[in-house]
């Protein structure tokens, strides 16, 4: 047995990663696999932010301009596919992958070949459905949402491709999350009781958990549609008994949660940030751990919310109606601690907290469009319209994605050594904000005016407010070149060398550790007061 | 057992597995979407059914090299308790995410019945829909004429279905027997009632396979005959899968443990295959009961 001893050793002497390639095939250090999804997510983001671009400039003005019908629908497909699974999603299990053993005091994730499997996964999948739009016919054009009867009846060749890659899209997920919650529950030092841990680490064990619960059900969703075009089923198809208003009840029974998994990981984050450029504790731990599981478990109980229109019977239409307004509560409760936190804090502006304070002006007011969205009479005006693109934009981009480049700005100098170029961050920041606020603030308009969503020619009132927002598309698009720019300067290690309390008001094990952080971390359990 | 200080971690060393396992589901997947998109089109090139087997195949070399290399690691004592909590707990929440893909299933299959018949057929806020698109529909479950006029017969649940029950309730508790005697160290008990569980879970694989014989030759009843056969179907080949890996699984258990693998302490690969085949009994009753007897 000895031989076999020699040849698995134990990777826990201090060296450095291997060399080349092979250190990012092989890894499975949580360090290099968080950066590996990082920077994915990145090129997903900025991949389906160009798909973006094709669809401002065909809107910008009325009438078909640039590219056909059938090709725009393919663009706001994998705009959708690409950004909810590709960018967002990535970019939070990345964030996990980095900070969650360091926030523990782990040495790394607790399955740690796993975790690769789930990082490596992802390239190929998204292979698979950018290659399905050169297949003849094109790619998916169904929205991301691929309601049956279009995903069914009327979508091309490449729909197998699409359900094949969000299959394993979904055992990624799957497996990665099964990942991050083991680490937590398993491999705490010692002293990390449940409620010292930080916030985010808090919600992303209960992230964790939607996706490990509602990922399957998409499997099934996708499946189901996959045996109703090619095998025969009818599941989704009245003639055989079935029913396209099912696909919808599925579909959302996992889509409503999806959309709390990508921004519970964001409310730990601004739950860490805030509380650090305010030199306060977070106001109310605790309330914010209720409130995180009140509303992951809330979620599984108002996905029809997005089918008021559908003709459910009343009974029907209320309770989801009243569940989801339900939810607005904890939410609330969110937004209320974290200006709490803020108020008579020491505040100062640095780069995270610039976008921390922009996330929770702006997500709250992505929270007012959704309440308004969900009464249900006022529905039948807004579903299907702009209204709708701008509450999820509110939400997803200042919101989600702001978290995230919150995130970069906070932890970017413990990740390189060094800090990032101050002048760029700043325009970056200012740019974006007025931008984006550009862009969706007046879909909100033009959305309770009547222009549909998902359609590439419009009526002409709405020529001027398309206009400006698609400058404001194109603005933001560009403002994400700065990041990108400032992000690889910052890899680079071009820049002022900080030490390991980045931030003086920030607390929390990694700031124990040197910056950049050393490539294998606590060996030994740390002590935790 | 572990020669570990306890509160020293484990990490394990770089692996080439896991690439090389993202690459076999690479095959896959994209071998699959070509296949499927191709079946209709008899001159198409195999080229995707080519790419999926090759990827079935990397799959396997994969999952047979890490686990050699995580069989090698356990026996070498390389493992200490915390990895086995972590491995246990991966297996539950995995088992926990095949009850939700299930759940998918039984959902649909509760929905059609429930609603989506009932609704065609009129009931509610649809006496319109019913008069106006198929007035001669009759809503009823098991659905053995759909509303386009596709005709069925129902499979009932005496014979196979019932046989097949008792089959898979008789290998669990074969199991069970099993894991005592590694419990207790008596490997005899141990490898002989492993060795008629799998028997069990062939047996019931044999048994799937007449009766789906049976339901296309005799009953007329396929995948494409409306909601009921639909459903049927996809329940039951689902979980068929999964018994065929499960079987699997509790084969190379078996192989393992004539060569003297696995005592009292360690035996997570084995604990894992067996709650798996409990968790395939379970979703068998919950099968019989609602798609086959009610
Ligand atoms: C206060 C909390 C929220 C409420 C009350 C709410 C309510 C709603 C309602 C009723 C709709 C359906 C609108 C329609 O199609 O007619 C909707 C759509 C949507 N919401 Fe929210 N929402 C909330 C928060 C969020 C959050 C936090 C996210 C994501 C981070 C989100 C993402 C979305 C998305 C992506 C859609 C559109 C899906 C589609 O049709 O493509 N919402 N929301
Ligand atoms: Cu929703």
């Amino acid at each position: 047995m000895n031989s076999v001893a020699s040849t698995t050793t134990q990777d826990t002497d201090d060296h450095g990663p291997a060399k080349g390639i092979k250190r990012w095939l092989f890894t499975t250090n949580h360090k290099d696999i968080g950066t590996l999804y990082l920077w994915f997510a990145f090129i997903m983001f900025l991949t389906g932010g160009a798909m973006a671009m094709v669809i401002r400039a065909e809107l910008f003005q009325p009438g078909l301009q640039i590219v056909e019908p059938h090709f725009f629908n393919q663009m706001t497909t994998v705009h959708g596919l690409i950004m909810v699974f590709g960018a967002v999603m990535p970019a939070f299990t990345g964030l996990a992958n980095w900070m969650i053993p360091i926030m523990i005091g782990a040495p790394d994730m607790a399955l740690p070949r796993m975790n690769n499997l789930s990082f490596w996964i992802l390239p190929f999948a998204f292979t698979i459905l950018l290659a399905s739009l050169f297949v003849e016919g094109g790619g998916p054009a169904f929205g991301w949402t691929f309601y049956a009867p279009l995903s069914t009846t009327y979508s091309g060749d490449s729909t197998a491709l699409f359900v094949f890659s969000v299959h394993i899209m979904g055992i990624s997920s799957i497996m990665g999350a099964i990942n991050v919650i083991v680490t937590i529950c398993n491999m705490r030092a010692p002293g990390m009781t449940w409620m010292k841990m930080p916030l985010f680490v808090w919600t992303w064990l209960i992230t964790a958990f939607l996706l490990i619960a509602v990922m399957p059900v998409l499997a099934g969703a996708v499946t189901m549609v996959l045996t109703d075009k090619y095998f025969g089923t009818s599941f989704f198809d009245a003639a055989g008994g079935g029913d396209p208003v099912m696909f919808q009840h599925i579909f959302w029974f996992f889509g409503h949660p999806e959309v709390y998994i990508m921004i519970l990981p964001a409310f730990g984050i601004i739950s860490t940030i805030v509380p650090t450029f305010s030199r306060k504790p977070l106001f109310g731990y605790s309330s914010m751990v209720y409130a995180t599981a009140s509303i992951a478990l809330l979620s599984f109980i108002v996905w029809a919310h997005h089918m008021f229109t559908t003709g459910m019977p009343v009974y029907a239409e209320l309770f989801f109606m009243y569940c989801t307004m339900l939810i607005s509560v904890p939410t609330g409760v969110k937004v209320f601690n974290w200006v709490a936190t803020m108020w008579r804090g020491a505040i100062s502006y640095e780069v995270p907290m610039m976008f921390s304070v922009a996330f929770i002006v702006l997500f709250t007011f992505g929270g007012f469009s959704g309440l308004m969205l969900a009464i249900t009479p006022v529905d039948f005006q807004y579903h299907d319209t702009y209204f709708v693109v701008a509450h999820f934009h509110y939400v997803l981009v200042t919101g989600a994605i702001f978290s995230l480049i919150a995130a970069t700005y906070y932890w970017l100098p413990k990740w390189t050594g060094v800090m990032y170029d101050l002048v760029l961050a700043k325009w970056h920041f200012w740019c974006s904000l007025i931008s984006v606020n550009l862009l969706f603030f007046p879909m909100h308009f033009i959305g309770l005016a009547g222009m549909p969503r998902r359609i590439p020619d419009y009526s002409i009132q709405f020529a001027g407010w398309n206009q400006l927002i698609s400058i404001g598309g194109f603005a933001f698009g560009l403002s994400q070149l700065i990041f990108l720019v400032l992000v690889i300067k910052a890899c680079r290690k071009r820049g002022a060398v900080v030490n390991h309390q980045v931030w003086d008001g920030a607390k929390g094990l990694e700031w124990q550790l040197p910056s950049p952080a050393p490539y294998h971390t606590f060996e030994k359990p740390p002590k935790i007061e | 057992m572990s020669q570990q200080d306890k509160s020293q971690y484990y990490v394990p060393a770089q692996s080439p597995w896991p690439i090389v396992g993202a690459c076999a589901f690479f095959l896959i997947a994209f071998g699959a979407g070509h296949m499927v998109a191709d079946l209709q089109d008899p001159q198409a090139s195999q080229w995707g059914s080519l790419l999926l087997i090759a990827g079935v195949l990397v799959l396997f070399i994969m999952l047979a090299g890490w686990f050699k290399d995580q069989i090698n690691e356990s026996r070498s004592g390389l493992h200490n308790r915390q990895l086995g909590i972590s491995y246990r707990q991966g297996m539950l929440w995995f088992i926990f995410s095949e009850i939700m893909f299930f759940a998918a299933f039984f959902g649909a299959l509760l929905y059609l019945r429930v609603i989506a018949v009932p609704w065609l057929g009129g009931d509610s806020n649809n006496a319109m829909t019913h008069a106006v698109l198929w007035p001669d529909f009759v809503p009823q479950w098991p659905l053995t004429e759909t509303p386009d006029g596709t005709k069925t017969q129902a499979m009932g649940y005496w014979g196979l279905p019932l046989i097949n029950t008792v089959i898979l309730l008789t290998s669990s508790v074969t199991i069970h027997f099993a894991d005592l005697g590694l419990k207790k160290g008596n490997r005899k008990q141990l490898s002989s009632m492993l060795f008629i569980t799998i028997l069990l879970g062939i047996g019931f694989l044999f048994l799937q396979v007449e009766e789906y014989i049976h339901a296309y030759q005799d009953l007329g009843l396929t995948l494409s005959s409306g909601v009921y056969g639909n459903t049927f179907f996809m329940l039951t080949g689902f979980h068929g899968l999964h018994v065929t890996l499960g079987t699997l699984f509790l084969l190379v258990m078996w192989l393992r443990i004539v060569r003297g693998h696995f005592s009292s302490e360690n035996h997570f690969a084995f604990l894992a295959a067996s709650w798996y085949w409990h968790f395939v009994d379970i979703v068998w009753l919950c099968l019989f009961l609602f798609v086959y007897v009610l």
